[in-house]
């Protein structure tokens, strides 16, 4: 009985709540829908500025469902596509041979352009090569520098992660770190390893790996809690993806851990965190321009012929942000470009 | 038995008298034969589903497109078929995602760090994969725990045991490419190989597909063991009581759900000659839809062979239909979760009328 009366209580109260909302304006005056609208009216928009013909442009990519990485990629993308009077197609599958069988769909469509991320090279070369024979140009995006060339794709933009976990480990030496723990989110990425690699390379203290599942958050905070009440050394996690460096900082308190964290790629709350101190740097990649040029490239290609990278990646990264750079980026990360 | 004793318990029909009441022998027509089929609901779902997407995307009845459709039907087929006879027989294995990955590294694995001939990874990798599938079906029998929980514990086992003995053994995710040893051409042929039908590139699993199909079908309908496996899972201890292997029959079924598994995992491992550990996981979901899809019971004793390839085709078709139609990906698990329902519901549906009309 207390619950149902709680219920209509419930109910009655929210009733009110909206109506005083709607007559009285008691409305948030920050943030909320209102707020982002405003952000979305700042990013670019408008009319193809080409006039070339309507091309179409598959892209296809490992990512699982619902990432904020590529989601930032696909607005690059589009935002390009916009511009160069081009058909967007994108599709994903986070398994190789499904990631192969949505290529294969796009050549059979006959698109005029593929963009492709290599994270599982072998598994898709069968596939860009079908592409190169049906004659469509191939573009590799993010993952796979090191394969694209030899695959026959026009060029690679993204970034090279060993290079990049370098620059991390090098911050890190910096800043005078002795003992750094990289948190990988996801089992079987080869992109991770590197990334972990290059951060040993460089960084003079010692590296320690820490395997996470990362499509659950209280499991990825729990098992680094633990390993931080456990290795009371550690002074410094890294962390491979931007949501998962809020989950560790959760963790480190929880722990009552003094080590720093850091980590690669950027989000809101990253950049928010860097600003506040609460996070020690960021490695960001630019994911925004790594959709945004592997569009542009294929449009330069099939208008102009032309090719960048002579047979070299473009690379999009690493950039190291600290607190310094943090708040101008802070207006990009909100509305979901940076 | 060669007895001629009359064992008829008393009140039963004289022989010879009302022969033609009993039910075994009332001649059904052939139509009233069709809507009992199993697979029924789901030839007409799947049917609905190919004129909607040829209507709705460009280019879906191009040949090429026939064929990347046949292929991801294929990769999902081959592993449905055992997966819905092992369902029939009354059990589940949410294992057999995972255990595809282990069968490809096991095989790669063995293959690179003996410098082996290929076939020799591939055998010995046939072996350790039966041998998963048979520790599925005795831990199963011995301890009488639901098979969620045992195939869940080994689907655990073998995701960790994927990753731990790949970076133990290779030092990194992946396994190193085999594509230069001996025999990989042939295993290449063998499992991963295309031929060109009249314009059409077929995978050579569409051909691995359709022949565990019918061997399956041929079991099922035409041999002794199809009878047990029908009785385990309609009634494990009446199955018992009139003399069928129970144990037997249901490891027997894990073993095949592991053959399967070893020639899916040999299509991954020869088609890119390198393996992602972390691989297959969820996919074991996606078996169990195509054979649900295609008719077989959750709780046993009922499906067909054939239903599960109408299943598979079905996840192919929509899976890549939303592709070609260049719809949002984003919507991709919603309409499969609708068209699941919708299918086992028309399943359903179908049998009932079917059961009333007897």
């Amino acid at each position: 009985m207390a619950r149902f009366q709680n219920r209509v209580g419930m109910t009655v109260a929210g009733a009110f709540a909206l109506l005083a909302c709607v007559s009285l304006t008691a409305c948030s005056s920050t943030g909320g829908k209102k707020a982002e609208d405003a952000r979305k009216a700042a990013t670019a928009q408008g009319r193809a500025a080409v006039s070339t013909p309507r091309w179409t442009i598959a892209m296809i990519t490992h990512s699982g469902d619902g990432d904020t990485f590529w989601d930032i990629v696909q607005s690059g993308a589009k935002q390009a596509a916009v511009k160069d009077n081009i058909n967007f197609l994108y599709s994903h599958d986070d398994e190789a041979q499904q990631q192969a069988q949505l290529v294969d769909a796009a050549i059979d469509k006959k698109v005029d352009g593929i963009i492709v991320s290599l994270a599982k090279p072998d598994a898709l070369k069968a596939a860009v090569a079908r592409a190169r024979k049906a004659g469509i140009p191939v573009v590799t995006v993010n993952s796979g520098s090191a394969q694209s060339k030899a695959f026959g794709a026009l060029s690679h933009i993204g970034q090279d992660e060993t290079i990049a976990g370098e620059a991390v480990g090098e911050e890190l030496n910096k800043r005078g770190r002795k003992n750094a723990l990289c948190v990988l989110h996801e089992q079987g990425n080869v992109g991770h390893e590197q990334r972990c690699d290059g951060v040993e390379k460089t960084f003079k203290g010692k590296v320690r790996k820490l395997y996470v599942n990362g499509t659950n958050m209280p499991d990825v905070q729990s098992a680094v809690g633990a390993k931080l009440q456990a290795d009371r050394d550690v002074d410094a996690v890294v962390t491979l993806g931007a949501p998962y460096a809020d989950t560790v900082v959760k963790a480190k308190e929880d722990a009552g851990s003094k080590a720093e964290v850091d980590t690669f790629d950027l989000n809101a709350k990253v950049a928010a965190e860097l600003k506040d101190g609460t996070l020690g740097f960021a490695v960001d990649q630019q994911p925004y321009l790594q959709g945004y040029e592997a569009v542009d490239l294929l449009w330069l290609y099939k208008y102009n012929g032309d090719v960048l990278g002579g047979g070299k990646p473009v690379l999009t990264g690493p950039q190291i942000i600290t607190k310094d750079q943090a708040g101008a980026l802070a207006a990009y990360t909100d509305r979901g470009t940076r | 038995m060669s007895t001629t004793t009359d064992t008829r318990p008393t009140g039963g029909p004289a022989p010879g008298g009302e022969r033609s009441r009993d039910e075994r022998l009332t001649h059904t027509s052939p139509l009233r034969k069709l809507l009992s089929r199993p697979e029924l609901g789901s030839v007409v779902g799947a049917l609905a589903v190919l004129v909607f997407f040829a209507v709705a995307a460009d280019g879906f009845l191009r040949p090429a497109s026939i064929s990347t459709v046949l292929y991801a039907s294929s990769t999902i087929g081959i592993m449905a078929v055992p997966v819905a006879l092992l369902m029939i027989g009354g059990e589940f294995d949410l294992s057999a995602g995972v255990m595809v990955t282990s069968s490809a590294l096991i095989s790669s694995m063995f293959s690179y760090q003996m410098t082996a001939n290929i076939w020799v990874g591939a055998g010995v990798s046939l072996l350790a994969t039966l041998a998963v599938g048979a520790f599925n079906g005795f831990v199963l029998t011995r301890t009488k725990l639901p098979s969620f929980i045992v195939t869940l514990g080994t689907f655990l086992m073998l995701t960790g045991m994927n990753l731990g003995f790949t970076k133990l053994i290779d030092g990194t995710v992946s396994t190193k490419s085999i594509g230069d040893m001996e025999g990989f051409p042939s295993a290449h042929a063998v499992f991963a190989s295309t031929l060109s039908l009249g314009g059409v590139d077929l995978k050579v699993t569409v051909l691995w597909w359709l022949g565990l199909v019918a061997l399956a079908s041929w079991v099922l309908l035409r041999t002794r063991v199809g009878n047990w496996i029908f009785a385990v899972g309609g009634n494990e201890d009446a199955a018992r009581a009139v003399g069928v292997p129970v144990a037997k029959t249901k490891i027997g079924l894990y073993m095949g759900v592991a053959f399967g598994a070893w020639v899916s995992g040999q299509h991954l491992l020869f088609s890119f000659d390198t393996v992602q550990s972390g691989e297959g996981v969820g996919n074991e979901l996606i078996y169990i839809i195509a054979a649900v899809i295609g008719g077989c019971l959750i709780t046993g004793g009922y499906g067909s062979a054939v239903g599960s390839a109408v299943g598979a085709l079905l996840f192919g078709m929509t899976s890549k239909g939303i592709v070609f139609a260049e719809w949002n990906p984003d919507w991709f698990k919603f309409f499969l979760g609708a068209m699941l329902l919708l299918a086992t519901l028309l399943n359903t549906w179908v049998r009932k009328r079917a059961e009333a009309t007897k």
